[in-house]
């Protein structure tokens, strides 16, 4: 009984298991080379990134452009933690992420009331005050960076801060919170004639977006080991942006995938940095003209979708038997 | 209603909306148990009336009264707990969620799963068309359909007292005799209505009292029937 109680639960710890097995064997063993590493490091942290930005675009509806300003202060916030003060990783991400969130508190207040395009401006002139004001201070390098930053970032750092990312944002979704959210984005003034606190709300979803933007900054500082203002620009954001809008604003599945996809897409771009940007640019107009919704519009894969899938496979199978 | 207090008073209330003065002092009751309308032209401030008791916005001076307590200040979200729910002008579905999550949506603020799935059974009994379309988009749905949708969201917060905000808005005639039914039930199954209507001739034909706003002011009051027949009333509003 327990076990067909919990055979959801355990199915996709075992899936979970099995791949992260896989990968590390393929890391240790030498078969994924030295730059693919790197390369599924960072699609560990844009899951995160695009994740967390997706339950502030796609589940809220608040269109912020802040993320690269988030990322920076988490990532920053670690590198002093563990380079300059000489502390423990752990609370290098426990800072990162709270620096985050508080930012997340300082910019979400006030400029929540505002709506569509404004919040959009507000929260990129955010990421761009936090990049600037970086660059100016000399405690962390100025503008050639903080450098020093331990490098213990490693598969499973990687691999378990992407599943409690993922797994946090699902239950918030899943539960009453996530359907105020839901309700705020539809329509706010009925979500509040429902007796939903709209603003808590907008600012709750923007807090753990941004704490999240800040676990992945901490993950990226603690690989590269050095960071720089400049590389937290708006180009960031829009990398974000483009993983988001591609997998489906609304669609956890759709953010994951994206991040993947195009994490792979910028790999082999490397060698002509100067069109990547071009090709991102491409992509997101081909995606808003035919495919407007995103890959998987509001729709996630789960078990079930695996399970019919099945069904229907196994239903062709018969179908052949029997002719 | 003779010394019992009203379940709804409202006291000299005004609200502005920047410069723009839109209620100039109303004052109105609300009996329990009964229905009252609010009918008047475009811009009269009959919409401001509900919106301001809702919570949406806020008024400038005055006072409201919900069973005998002031929640004049009391903000929108915090509405509803005390048992006021609004189905608003244009029916404000959430579009993209299913008819059941809408439903599920009027029942945010309640934590009681039983009567939460007894209510749930009650609307969708009432509404048949609701039930077979449990699992489609809200967006998808006609207009009559969605407002029976905003009045059954409405009624999963088991409110004391319905505001409804032109429920005949946009609806064919046949509809809005089958809402005006509805809302006619729902009062009889013991909810207070306070209606805003453009269409003052079903408005009043269901209504126990009426007020008629103009320009942010009460013009006239009195038992709806006794106003149908009012000369001015019906050259107004019923025409002619």
């Amino acid at each position: 009984m327990i076990l067909k109680k919990y055979s959801t639960s355990i199915t996709i710890c075992l899936a979970l298991a099995l791949f992260f097995t896989i990968v590390q064997l393929g890391i240790s063993g030498g078969l994924i080379s030295g730059y693919w590493v790197t390369n599924l490091y960072l699609m560990g942290i844009n899951i995160i990134l695009a994740a967390s930005l997706n339950l502030i675009n796609g589940f809220t509806g608040e269109f912020s452009l802040g993320h690269a300003g988030f990322m920076a202060v988490g990532a920053f916030t670690g590198g002093i933690v563990t380079a300059n003060l000489g502390l423990p990783f752990p609370l290098a991400v426990a800072a990162g992420m709270l620096a985050a969130a508080i930012a997340g508190v300082i910019v979400g207040l006030p400029t929540l009331r505002l709506r569509g395009d404004y919040l959009a401006i507000a929260t990129l002139g955010f990421g761009e005050i936090v990049r600037v004001v970086l660059m100016n201070i000399d405690y962390v390098g100025g503008a050639s960076g903080l450098m020093g930053i331990p490098e213990v970032v490693s598969w499973p750092v990687i691999f378990i801060s992407v599943v409690l990312s993922l797994l946090l944002i699902r239950n918030f979704i899943c539960s009453s919170h996530g359907r105020a959210c839901l309700a705020v984005r539809e329509n706010d003034v009925a979500a509040q004639m429902m007796g939903v606190n709209i603003t808590y709300y907008k600012v709750l979803a923007f807090v753990i977006g941004a704490a999240l933007a800040g676990l992945a900054g901490v993950l990226y500082a603690h690989y590269y080991s050095i960071i720089q203002p400049k590389e937290f620009s708006f180009m960031l954001t829009f990398d974000v942006l483009v993983m988001v809008m591609v997998g489906g604003l609304g669609s956890l599945t759709g953010s994951v995938v994206g991040a993947v996809l195009l994490t792979i897409a910028s790999a082999f771009l490397q060698a002509i940095p100067e069109l990547r940007m071009v090709l991102y640019a491409v992509l997101l107009i081909a995606a808003a003209v035919f495919r407007p919704q995103g890959l998987f519009g509001e729709k996630e894969v789960t078990l079930q979708t695996f399970k019919r899938w099945g069904g229907v496979f196994s239903g062709l199978a018969g179908h052949k038997q029997a002719d | 209603m003779g010394g019992v207090a009203p379940l709804l008073q409202l006291d000299d209330l005004h609200v502005h909306y920047g410069a723009i003065w839109a209620l100039k002092g109303i004052n109105l009751t609300v009996g329990e148990g009964e229905i009252v309308s609010l009918i008047g032209a475009n811009g009269a401030g009959k919409s401001t009336t509900l919106r301001a008791i809702s919570g949406v916005v806020t008024a400038s001076s005055g006072r409201i009264c919900f069973h005998e307590e002031d929640i004049t200040k009391v903000p929108a979200h915090d509405i509803v707990k005390k048992g006021i729910a609004q189905v608003p002008e244009g029916r404000r579905v959430f579009a993209n969620l299913s008819v059941l999550e809408n439903l599920e949506m009027g029942a945010y603020i309640r934590r009681d799963t039983k009567g939460i799935k007894q209510d749930l059974e009650d609307v969708l009994d009432r509404f048949p068309r609701l039930r077979e379309r449990i699992g489609q988009v809200a967006g998808t749905l006609s207009g009559g359909e969605q407002q029976m949708l905003a009045i059954g969201r409405a009624l999963m917060t088991r409110p004391k007292l319905m505001l409804l905000d032109e429920p005949s808005m946009g609806l064919a005639p046949l509809l809005v005799k089958e809402i005006f039914s509805i809302i006619e039930e729902i009062n009889r199954e013991g909810t207070t209505i306070l209606l805003v209507e453009q269409n003052a001739r079903m408005a009043l034909q269901i209504a126990d009292r009426a007020y008629v706003l103009e320009t942010g002011r009460i013009v006239l009051d009195g038992p709806a029937k006794e106003l149908a027949r009012q000369e001015e009333v019906k050259k107004a509003y019923l025409g002619g």
